[in-house]
């Protein structure tokens, strides 16, 4: 807190006093009160840093004031701290097509992600260092040539045109894909996400998709192998192209080369995309994920396969079954009714039977009556055909059950009355019930 | 794949402050250059009112879902901040009247709703309704900042237990919201003027009276160099803005009676209707002298429309604006304080906009002290964002730290401190009495260590002069005006600070003085220039250790002396 003044004065010192260093001791502070404070505001955050680092307050100013400063500093090392390789100091400017243009600015650790602000401010403090004036101040010959090349990175790298066709042929931004044996060791994803990681950097579509590890899921890893599959690249290769000779030399000769040199960039270009081609292609075949992938895939569908096959089968022998009990069924009845048509038979013939037996009774008990004439009587022809003419119309005229019952009666009866009588009986029974018409019969009628 | 990796590589938070009110919220963030602004919600709302209300499984926030309380009462929900993370028992349901009433559930409270679009009735808890309310409020701050809002402070009132705390950030938690910081509504109100780019650093007692709408919490705030000490705090649940509502209600209830010989307050959709309409009156009596009240088909399918002006309507609550002055003069009194030292009173909270509230403690306080309240001061921030701002400019602060720095800095450990008892002043030279005057330079309640630095005249020839270091003891001189002479009563006799005192005939002035207490120390400038200054510095560390160190102002050297530590009295509420 600021001081806070006072208008009022001090008192003078009263003659006499005297005390050890001219302070005295006197009293004591009265007893404090604990409280909470309330752990809100700036001040109170001060408070509490002081105190969990038991500083005090000048300490605490000094520490805070230090590390707001160090901040500041440590911006500026990040991009000074790179040695320059005396090699690269001897440089001619004149051959800036293979320099390294982010070594020279001393940017060799961030290469195509360097922001622009980065290479300002890199191209400055290398301008302060290397500047001419600088180097005959020190007594040295005036020696531009790095100063050049520093220029001349800096136009480069500052133009975006520019910068690509460097990028584009930046060698060493690229990070080599494992070999075979180093392949063979495992490591795969340690050793391809760089490599996929600094191929990514020529994507026309941002961000590029993440080789992924162990865990990634089959959607993603489709998706990074399709996109690497049609990547597509901003790559060129202007940057390595011969130079064109002036206007003024022989036109031929001038189209010769831009055509000579139009050819190259295509041919690079597409020896650029097979040898992308064939690094995914080798990334894919090193790929335990995909193998693991297939495996699943052909787990579910023999799952599957399986599963349809079982449950044919039980449909073919389900199927079986309902024949097997139809037929079954079939015969069954078959049979049944195959027995009840044979007792048919038997019965039928066994009526048959008495019928004809029945018939035999009643023609033979007219004959044992004698042809119902009294005894003694010889019964002629005429008789004889008349009276069995009349049994058979009787016998016709009458079912089964009626001649059963009648040859019962007339069974065993000799006489020839008691015969006459059931026959008569018998006729007027059929009369009345209209069955026979009266005259009809030429004996029993009467 | 690489959403999780971003999840896990570039935390980025995006904090806000809430201001979790029973019938209120509010919502602020902070702006680039610090500054703290009120967010609105959809539906251009600053203040949001806490309520939420279900048709057929359509969730309304806000007003929209506050206009329910008159159609769909039963599947509306309000009021129920001051439930949550406690037991059935411990509430108080009666705000819940016209609205979903609370009920047990397993050892919580719940409200039982037509949430979905079937018929069923279900069980929401209250820290599921919570959890609705913050993310709508963190879904219209997002939808504000363009940015998920993923953290935030919260301000909470000082009477909460660990429990509700914990309550709440579980169901912030379950928002989407992380908790960064828990803190007290009245120090957020403290902190949203101090954080003003104009704020001076000053030493000062502040009694902020956070005036709700169904309850008014008072805490009185010892601002020592930006520390803030709660002294003493009060609540009431019986003094806040629904019985403003109320006198309204009462007002126009009878007004309506007369005409029409039937009483909207026996119907509850009449009552409902009359009391959404009243908080609205009583929102324009507090900008207006006048304002009317309308209510289509109130009762019976009678209009009704009526006018009342302020003065009036002071008149019906005088009774509840008294209630509002006794809450604070008690607090101030639990403080073991007087009306004369408290430098400052921020009004908080919607109720504070009433302007005959803030008059009436103009009245109460002495003219140096500064109310703070829109009615009074111009500048005065809107009371009811007050304690948003606050948690915005916390939430600004601590978004930076670490989970466990924050924790490791809100510990007990570090808060806990002792608080100076009596004030450490300088003697000088008054203008009339000889025996020297007691300045002040180390407030009581300033929480140690800390150091403060005053510069001092000398007599006008200069020469040596001494600093004469002593405690001081704060009297109340009640003096009458008939008897010009001072009666030098102690201060201990509080009662005389009550309001019927105003009806004594003789008039009293009351002042504030200095006794000196125990001298400390002594140490002696020696031959200052003509017109030079001395500058003294008196630091009380943590052990209660005084260093003293007094010098000419802009020389060098000086004298240092340091006194012996004193005890500690665990005897601190806050």
């Amino acid at each position: 807190m600021a001081a806070v003044h006072f208008s009022l004065p001090l008192p003078v010192l009263p003659q006499g006093w005297a005390g050890e260093k001219d302070f005295k001791s006197i009293g004591q502070l009265s007893s404090a009160t604990q409280r909470n404070i309330e752990p809100v505001g700036p001040h109170f955050l001060a408070h509490a840093r002081r105190k969990r680092h038991q500083r005090t307050f000048s300490e605490d100013d000094r520490i805070q004031a230090q590390e707001s400063v160090k901040k500041v500093e440590d911006d500026d090392v990040g991009e000074i701290s790179e040695p320059e390789d005396p090699l690269m100091l001897q440089r001619d400017a004149k051959d800036w097509k293979g320099q390294d243009h982010y070594a020279v600015l001393g940017l060799s650790k961030h290469r195509y992600k360097a922001t622009e602000t980065q290479i300002k401010r890199a191209h400055r403090k290398k301008v302060l260092r290397h500047h001419p004036d600088k180097k005959a101040a020190a007594g040295s010959s005036e020696d531009d040539s790095f100063f050049k090349c520093i220029q001349k990175a800096t136009e480069i790298l500052l133009d975006p045109v520019k910068r690509r066709q460097f990028d584009s042929v930046d060698e060493a931004a690229d990070v080599e894909p494992p070999s075979k044996k180093q392949a063979q060791k495992g490591n795969f994803f340690k050793l391809w996400n760089p490599v996929f990681v600094a191929e990514g950097r020529f994507s026309k579509t941002q961000p590029v998709p993440r080789l992924g590890d162990d865990k990634s899921k089959k959607e993603e890893v489709e998706e990074f192998y399709n996109f690497w599959y049609n990547f597509d690249s901003w790559r060129s290769f202007e940057y390595q192209d011969e130079d064109v000779p002036d206007d003024n030399e022989n036109r031929d000769q001038k189209r010769h080369v831009e055509r000579k040199n139009n050819n190259a960039r295509k041919k690079k270009k597409t020896e650029d995309t097979t040898r992308l081609r064939q690094l995914v292609d080798d990334c894919l075949a090193g790929d335990e994920r995909i193998k693991r992938f297939k495996k699943e895939e052909r787990a579910g569908k023999d799952k599957k396969r399986l599963e349809r096959e079982a449950a044919e089968k039980k449909e073919k022998e389900d199927a079986q079954k309902a024949a097997e009990e139809k037929e079954r069924l079939r015969k069954e009845t078959e049979e049944a009714s195959k027995a009840e048509k044979a007792e048919g038979k038997k019965a039928k013939e066994a009526a048959k039977n008495a019928m004809k037996k029945n018939k035999r009774v009643l023609k033979s008990s007219v004959k044992d009556a004698n042809y119902l004439l009294p005894a003694g009587q010889e019964a002629g022809a005429k008789r004889v055909d008349q009276v069995l003419n009349d049994v058979e119309a009787v016998m016709a005229k009458i079912d089964a059950e009626e001649m059963a019952s009648l040859a019962g009666k007339l069974g065993g009866m000799k006489v020839a009355e008691e015969v006459g009588q059931v026959w008569s009986e018998e006729v007027k029974r059929l009369v009345e019930a209209g069955k026979v018409k009266d005259g009809e019969l030429k004996v029993m009628g009467t | 794949m690489s959403s999780q990796e971003e999840g896990e590589t570039s935390p980025e938070i995006t904090a806000i402050g809430i201001s979790f009110g029973n019938s209120n919220s509010s919502i602020a963030y902070t702006s680039g250059e610090g500054k703290a602004e009120v967010i609105a919600n959809e539906e251009g709302d600053r203040q949001i009112p806490s309520v939420l209300s279900y048709i057929e499984g359509e969730e309304y926030h806000g007003t929209q879902a506050k206009s329910q309380l008159v159609r769909n009462s039963k599947n509306t929900v309000a009021y129920f901040r001051d439930y949550l993370g406690k037991d059935f028992d411990s509430i108080d349901p009666t705000p819940c009247h016209a609205s979903a009433h609370p009920q047990k559930h397993e050892s919580t409270v719940a409200f039982s709703i037509q949430d979905k679009e079937s018929e069923a009735q279900n069980i929401v808890t209250v820290s599921e309704i919570t959890t609705r309310h913050l993310r709508r409020l963190a879904s219209s701050a997002s939808d504000f900042l363009g940015k998920k809002v993923n953290a935030a402070v919260i301000t909470v009132p000082t009477n909460v237990t660990e429990e509700q705390r914990e309550a709440l950030s579980k169901a912030a938690k379950a928002a989407g919201v992380d908790v960064l910081q828990m803190i007290s509504e009245p120090t957020a109100a403290v902190l949203a003027y101090d954080a003003r780019p104009e704020a001076k650093l000053k030493d000062k007692i502040i009694v902020v009276a956070d005036l709700g709408g169904t309850r008014s919490d008072i805490a009185v705030i010892a601002s020592r160099g930006g520390i803030y000490s709660i002294l003493s705090t009060s609540h009431d649940y019986e003094t806040a803005g629904v019985q403003l509502d109320q006198v309204l209600v009462d007002h126009f209830a009878k007004e309506f009676t007369k005409k029409n010989k039937t009483d909207p307050r026996q119907n509850d959709r009449s009552l409902a209707k009359l009391k959404l309409e009243a908080e609205a009156t009583k929102k324009a009596l507090s900008l207006g002298g006048n304002a009317s009240c309308s209510v289509e088909s109130l009762a019976d399918g009678i209009d009704f429309s009526s006018t009342i002006n302020r003065t009036r309507y002071e008149l019906l609550a005088g009774k509840v604006f008294g209630a509002f002055t006794r809450l604070i003069e008690e607090a101030v009194r639990k403080a073991d304080l007087d009306i004369l030292d408290v430098d400052e009173v921020i009004l908080s909270g919607g109720t504070s906009h009433t302007p005959k509230i803030s008059q009436n403690l103009q009245r109460l306080f002495p003219p140096t002290t500064r109310i703070l309240s829109p009615s009074t001061l111009p500048t005065a921030i809107d009371p009811s964002s007050l304690s948003a701002r606050g948690a915005a400019i916390q939430a600004s602060l601590v978004q930076e730290f670490e989970k466990d720095d924050i924790e490791q800095s809100t510990h007990p450990m570090v808060t806990v401190t002792p608080h100076l008892r009596n004030a450490i002043g300088v003697m000088v030279v008054s203008e009339d009495v000889k025996k020297g005057l007691f300045t002040t330079l180390v407030e009581k309640e300033t929480a140690v260590p800390c150091r403060r630095r005053g510069v001092f005249a000398v007599p006008r020839e200069g020469g040596d002069v001494m600093v004469k270091v002593c405690e001081g003891l704060r009297d109340i001189k009640v003096s009458r005006k008939e008897k010009p002479k001072a009666n030098g009563k102690p201060a201990s006799d509080d009662s005389d600070l009550d309001s019927d005192e105003d009806e004594d005939e003789e008039e009293e002035m009351r002042e504030k003085v200095w006794n000196v207490g125990s001298v400390l120390a002594e140490a002696a400038v020696k031959e200052v220039k003509k017109g030079g200054k001395v500058e003294v510095t008196i630091r009380v560390e943590a052990d209660l250790g005084v260093h003293i160190e007094a010098r000419e102002a802009g020389g060098k050297g000086g004298i240092r002396g340091t006194l012996g530590t004193a005890r500690v009295v665990e005897n601190g509420s806050a």
